[in-house]
């Protein structure tokens, strides 16, 4: 009886395999920006639910976005916030960094990818506001594989990325106040498709850095209106 | 395979950050420590003085609850700490207020913070202000064996009920037991003095105002009852805490407006004393 000959596949194609699966199937998802403004760090989502987030609070200064598949990173949120609370009640609240969690997220997609059959097919985003005198903001972005990146003033993950930091690049100015902000955010959102977005397609929060202690907060469907209804012809 | 996707499945979960951290070293708690059983009979007798909180105090008014407690630790008949806090902001809409042995109570304190914020981040909103209560009698209860060495942990838990529009005070006892007191309760070496005061004062929908000075007769009270409590200490500037929780949320008294009513109090006695000795 012949032996059934074992499948090879080098691993470059499988490496390259896996990035074309989870490449895939986050592109298939809304996408979602981040700005730094004049107050901290806004970031706007694509997402018609109101109870399933993208954007969530992690710990006083920091906020965790995702796209891609919503069990996926849900999971990595989850751990996230519980990487975020042990540290803070081992040490100081000070203590929790978004660097150390970035780097967390980085080491877990990065052993996903290589060590499991299916990747995660997700992207996810930490973001950190810095407090004056000396604080400054940071955003991470972390892929499927675990490449990690440090972002500066706007980011932007998701299906239509690229298109959307195309626009940012030549749109993009510091300080922009909240409304101006949400604006700009929503504009790059559509900048690849030919719809307008309202409030009830949207996610928006922001990392406020004039609240007190636990600087995030999610901005309400009727607040959004109303900065978005200030938007001129 | 199975096996796997349980686990999962059990930790994704839990919301709660005890279990988190009862998974991780170090313990939150001190375990009981072993053979430790005769030593821990005659508790503090052994030779064990530890810093002890004295008395804090709930009452509920018109607009929701006040929560006090006096500033000093003792150790034994020393003082061991002169400004402590007593009363701790648990979240937005609850404040834990402890008595027992300081370490323990304030360690239990912190946990209670973070496993509420911890609970509202990981599910999406916050418990109850029931299922806030019950929580802290399972902390409490997992206490137990450094309870029965002497390491008691005693708070008082109260916070404004969003769904009921009232506030609510939860009093507790060692072994995790759970009661709610309707109008006012009060704990800790001073507490039953403050307790009598309260009975006698109290009166139900009394104002911010009146609160808030029936909070300060009744730590005056104990402070002049009980040598562990202070009292208001005007040398120093000492003042005990108050803090009050109604539908806007938790709110500190500002230091001046509580002195005031202290200062009252004291100033009645005074003239009620030379009017006496007259």
């Amino acid at each position: 009886m012949p032996m059934p000959l074992p499948y090879y596949v080098s691993p470059e194609q499988m490496m390259k395999d896996k990035a074309e699966y989870a490449r895939k199937g986050i592109a298939r998802g809304r996408s979602l920006v981040a700005l730094e403004y004049a107050d901290g760090i806004l970031l706007v989502a694509e997402n018609p639910s109101t109870l399933l987030h993208k954007i969530s609070e992690i710990y006083d200064r920091i906020a965790f976005a995702g796209v891609g598949k919503y069990n996926e990173f849900e999971n990595l949120r989850i751990a996230g916030v519980r990487h975020a609370d042990l540290k803070g009640y081992s040490y100081h609240r000070e203590d929790v960094t978004a660097k150390a969690l970035a780097n967390a997220y980085s080491q877990a997609l990065g052993n996903i990818f290589t060590d499991a059959i299916k990747p995660f097919e997700v992207e996810v985003l930490v973001v950190e506001v810095g407090e004056p005198p000396n604080g400054k903001n940071e955003m991470y972005h972390i892929l499927y594989d675990g490449t990690i990146e440090d972002e500066l003033q706007y980011a932007a993950m998701g299906g239509q990325a690229e298109e959307i930091r195309r626009f940012l690049k030549d749109h993009y100015r510091d300080a922009l106040p909240l409304v101006d902000a949400v604006r700009l955010g929503v504009r790059a959102l559509t900048v690849t498709q030919n719809k307008t977005l309202t409030e009830s397609d949207l996610e928006v929060a922001v990392l406020d850095r004039s609240r007190e202690r636990r600087k995030f907060r999610r901005i309400p469907p009727a607040e959004l209106q109303a900065l978005l209804g200030r938007e001129g012809p | 395979m199975h096996d796997r996707w349980q686990a999962l499945f059990a930790n994704y979960l839990s919301p709660s950050f005890v279990d988190l951290i009862r998974s991780h070293s170090p313990e939150p708690f001190p375990a009981p420590a072993p053979r430790a059983g005769a030593a821990a009979a005659a508790g503090e007798g052994a030779g064990l003085v530890l810093p002890k909180g004295t008395t804090i105090l709930a009452l509920r008014y018109a607009e929701g609850v006040v929560m006090a407690g006096d500033r000093q630790a003792t150790e034994g008949y020393q003082v061991a700490h002169r400004r402590i806090e007593k009363v701790y902001k648990a979240d937005d809409y609850s404040a834990i207020a402890i008595a027992g042995v300081a370490g323990p109570s304030i360690e239990m304190a912190r946990l209670f913070q973070t496993e509420l914020e911890h609970y509202e981040k990981v599910e999406g909103e916050g418990l109850s202000l029931e299922g806030k209560a019950n929580k802290l009698a399972q902390m409490i209860r997992m206490n137990l064996p450094a309870a029965m060495q002497g390491l008691i942990v005693i708070p008082i838990f109260a916070g404004f009920d969003l769904r009921r529009g009232e506030g609510r005070i939860f009093k507790y006892d060692m072994t995790g037991g759970r009661y709610e007191e309707m109008d006012h309760y009060a704990t800790g070496s001073g507490g039953k003095d403050a307790r009598t005061t309260l009975k006698k004062l109290y009166r139900t929908g009394c104002s911010r105002d009146e609160g808030i000075r029936l909070a300060a007769e009744a730590l005056v009270d104990a402070a002049e009852e009980d040598v562990a409590t202070a009292g208001p200490d005007p040398i120093y500037g000492i003042f005990p805490s108050v803090k009050i929780i109604t539908r806007r949320g938790f709110e500190d008294v500002p230091e001046a407006e509580a002195r005031q009513h202290f200062e009252a109090v004291l100033a009645a006695r005074r003239a009620g004393a030379q009017g006496g000795a007259r």
